[in-house]
């Protein structure tokens, strides 16, 4: 541990590599890889924009120029440091119009890619979004939609009634109750029965679900009755 | 409070052992009474009541019941009733086993600091009759960006076992945990009896969530949304409350950045009589706020939505509805805030409260210390004052001439990077010393600071508990002299007696780590960021500090010596964040092997390996239940 008070004297003969400006710390030791390891954005944010921050900002990055004598120079006025000052985005978005933040994207997973449709079901007050990136098939989608408006189907058979419908044989039935059957509107604004095309082609195509109940989307049947038989 | 009808039922309902089991020796009763007489019983129930267990001259020789002890403990259970403060009870459970199961079938109020401290099922397990629940989750610089995110703090785990455990619920708190949909959904509809949800520092939700809380429970009285983030799912909220007269009596959204049903929100202003508390988001215009303030005169904490006439009613040439009026009919007010883009001219129409107001948040309005004096010098009764630092020096002094009671200040930057000009200083802060001398909190942005401004309100306001002070300018040292601010934080910690909390920043050396240490005896939250020089910096803290209990740490040279010098001491903190210091893997595994009950983090910005020597982030927590089953990749829990 150095006495401070001995490199004072020769800071400012002391040759370094390191930005200009002022250096009032005098670190004293050797190399080192990091100094204070300064998380540098160099993703320059100006103070009003703080859309992403959550997601993108977080990802530092090393400091610019690595050396062996590494000083904790203070960097260029411009950059900034992550997390500091220490002010929530709620308070970083002050200057001009509050910026809606990104909360929606980095909440969910799926960033950019995210497919995000809304869902509706016939007798619930709620509207609900999924990422349908998230999943994998129709079963993976019909188990978070279970889950997600089980409160509201009677009995629990919602869940278990989509996960029979991709059961031809009970189709009809399934169409014939009173059993929840979730439908989707295309790209082209058709309303059809999910369960029609592969999952991949859905997945692009669908721009919104409703899940009705099954009488009602009885006349969706006769297309998706032949996809049954096409996919035997 | 109980009748005695439900403890006698109570201790018949829980399984306990025969009274050979029970503590305070295997004397028989009589001495038994004896041992634990001679105390007065501590009725009150304020938090702020003696740690002396409170117990009760019993005489036990004339009854001679099977199991005297039994007597004792429906005794204790009543007493304990009273005892509302968790430190107290925490005290209480300590004497002996019967007092431990006394106090946890009466404990009513359950405080979790950390929710990986405990499992849901042990806390479950403990304490039967729970109609309150805080729980805290993430760490306090996750607010900042310095942890990613999906690090953890799920409230899922947290509200299945509450609904099976207490459906008599009443009140949730929760600060900086993950919410979900689902969660607020499973919430809504297990306890029928739920009255108050308070959620800070949240997120994973959105207007979904709030829907099956606004819809699903009828006795909902608090729904408090304070710096929580709430995706818009584009779902009317407001107008799924109940129909009818609602409980209401605190309606907090200003974060809830989505547009509202205005209809719907004064129609159930309209219905709810009892609302004392409201507060507006941004979306709510200047004359929609009148329309609420003519509804509801009765409020006492009103925070507006957007304060300024919209373009449209300007061209349009509407005449304005009378604001001071709707203003001067609310007597009630006490606490003000909102003022979100503000247009300064209309300031004038909170004038007829200002007499009456105790607390003023102008945080998120851009005014002028010249827009501020006509609004300030009115408000004598002041004691919590937000402001940005737009107001000024010159702003700080209108304050300190005329807010004598003012306990809390807070001045926000309004542009918060370095190396900018600032508008607030070190004459602020004097000014603010010697005329606020109740001063107890204060968090104070600035670009520049001198030793002696701090010094002086050392001196000023002995009542300081909480002093935090962020100068933006890393390593700055006193404006004037060009020394570290070591001096300014010495005298901080060495007058102020009372101070729990410090935040520090500025240019340190270990010099003011050795004031804290020497003189910091009753801090228990401290926060340093750019600061140190070595080692010893953080000893001075770990050896000297017996109470700190939350410790956070950014880009300090403090290393592994320095965290083996706090062994002694971790099991009694509730967590340790050090980022971006001089920690080895090795060093942290050396904690994480010599202290079993400590759950030794080591998060990384991203998936990769490090290629440093040192870790990124260590954040360490004590813990009943080892390493948590939900962390994700980028974590790494050493053993």
């Amino acid at each position: 541990m150095e006495a401070l008070g001995l490199n004072m004297g020769f800071e400012e003969t002391e040759l370094r590599l390191g930005l200009p400006g002022n250096r009032v710390r005098s670190e004293g030791e050797g190399s080192r890889k990091r100094g204070f390891s300064e998380t540098v954005d160099l993703k320059l944010n100006l103070s009003s924009k703080d859309t992403s921050e959550k997601v993108k900002s977080f990802q530092k990055e090393k400091h610019p120029l690595p050396r062996a004598t590494d000083p904790p120079a203070k960097p260029p006025a411009k950059t900034q440091v992550v997390g500091w000052p220490p002010v929530r985005s709620f308070r970083k978005n002050m200057l001009g119009v509050v910026q809606k933040s990104s909360g929606e994207e980095s909440d969910m997973a799926g960033g950019n890619n995210a497919a995000f449709v809304k869902v509706s079901m016939d007798g619930a007050p709620y509207l609900r979004k999924v990422d349908l990136r998230m999943y994998n098939t129709y079963k993976d989608l019909y188990d978070a939609l279970g889950k997600m408006f089980s409160s509201f189907t009677i009995g629990n058979c919602g869940s278990q009634g989509m996960k029979d419908f991709m059961n031809e044989s009970k189709l009809m039935d399934l169409l014939n109750g009173s059993d929840y059957v979730p439908t989707y509107e295309d790209k082209d604004g058709d309303w059809m029965l999910v369960g029609d095309v592969p999952w991949g082609m859905f997945v692009e195509s669908c721009k919104r679900l409703r899940i009705v109940k099954g009488t009602e989307a009885i006349g969706l049947a006769p297309r998706a009755m032949e996809k049954c038989k096409n996919r035997r | 409070m109980r009748q005695d009808l439900t403890v006698q039922q109570m201790s018949e309902d829980d399984d306990r052992s025969p009274p050979l089991d029970l503590r305070c020796g295997a004397a028989p009763s009589i001495n038994r009474a004896r041992n634990c007489s001679g105390e007065a019983v501590s009725g009150s129930g304020s938090s702020t009541s003696s740690s002396i267990p409170a117990s009760v001259p019993v005489t036990v020789t004339e009854y001679q019941s099977q199991y005297p002890d039994q007597v004792l403990e429906i005794v204790l259970e009543n007493v304990l009733q009273f005892l509302t403060s968790r430190r107290d009870r925490n005290a209480a459970s300590l004497v002996c086993k019967s007092w431990w199961r006394a106090e946890a079938l009466t404990r009513s109020e359950l405080f979790i600091g950390n929710c990986y401290a405990v499992s849901p099922d042990r806390a479950r397990g403990r304490f039967r009759r729970v109609r309150s629940v805080v729980l805290k989750g993430k760490p306090r610089f996750a607010d900042f960006n310095l942890m990613p995110p999906d690090w953890g703090a799920h409230f899922g785990p947290w509200v299945c076992v509450l609904a099976n455990a207490y459906p008599w619920l009443e009140k949730v708190y929760l600060k900086r945990m993950s919410i979900t949909d689902d969660d607020l959904a499973l919430l809504a509809e297990s306890f029928s009896g739920f009255k108050e949800l308070t959620l800070v520092c949240c997120e994973g939700f959105g207007t979904c969530g709030l829907a099956f809380i606004a819809s699903k429970c009828r006795q909902l009285r608090v729904l408090d949304l304070i710096e929580t983030e709430v995706t818009d799912d584009e779902v009317d909220w407001i107008s799924l409350f109940p129909e009818g007269e609602t409980c209401l009596e605190s309606l907090i959204f200003d974060c809830v950045d989505c547009a509202i049903n205005f209809e719907a929100l004064e129609k159930l202003v309209a219905r709810s009589p009892f609302l004392r508390k409201l507060r507006l988001n941004r979306h709510v215009s200047i004359r929609q706020l009148y329309r609420l303030m003519v509804r509801a005169p009765q409020l006492t904490h009103l925070g507006t939505g957007k304060y300024g006439p919209s373009e449209v009613a300007q061209r349009q040439g509407d005449t304005e509805p009378d604001y001071i009026a709707a203003f001067a009919a609310c007597k009630s007010l006490v606490c003000l805030s909102g003022f979100r883009e503000i247009t300064p001219d209309y300031l004038s129409a909170i004038y007829p409260v200002c007499a009456n107001l105790t607390s003023l948040n102008f945080s998120y309005a851009t005014i002028t210390a010249d827009q501020l004096k006509p609004v300030i010098c009115n408000c004598h009764k002041l004691q919590i004052f937000w402001a940005l630092d737009s107001i000024c020096d010159e702003g700080l002094q209108a304050v300190a001439a005329t807010c004598k009671e003012l306990r809390e200040l807070r001045v926000f930057p309004m542009n918060a990077q370095e190396d900018v000009e600032g508008p607030v200083s070190e004459v602020g802060l004097q000014a603010i010393s010697e005329g606020c001398r109740k001063l107890q909190s204060i968090l104070y942005f600035c670009q520049r600071m001198t030793n002696a401004a701090v010094i002086a309100m050392s001196s000023n306001c002995l009542e300081l508990e909480v002093f935090r002070l962020c100068i933006m300018g890393r390593h700055r040292p006193d404006h004037a002299t060009g020394e570290p601010m070591d001096e300014g934080f010495g005298a901080i910690v060495r007058n102020c007696r009372k101070l729990t909390r410090l935040a520090v920043s500025g240019l340190l050396t270990d010099r003011a780590f050795g004031y804290i240490g020497k003189y910091g005896k009753l801090i228990r939250t401290l926060s340093v960021a750019f600061a140190g020089d070595s080692d010893m910096g953080l000893k001075y803290v770990l050896e000297g500090c017996p109470k700190l209990q939350k410790l956070e740490i950014r880009d300090s040279p403090f290393g592994d010596a320095a965290l083996r010098s706090g062994l002694h001491h971790y099991y009694n903190m509730r967590f340790l964040w050090m980022s971006s210091c001089r920690l080895t893997r090795q060093g942290c595994q050396e904690i994480a092997q010599a202290m079993p009950r400590l759950v030794v983090e080591v998060i990384r910005s991203d998936d990769e390996e490090e290629t440093d020597n040192y870790v990124e982030t260590l954040y360490m927590y004590r813990s009943l239940e080892g390493p948590r089953h939900d962390a994700p990749k980028f974590v790494t829990i050493l053993r």
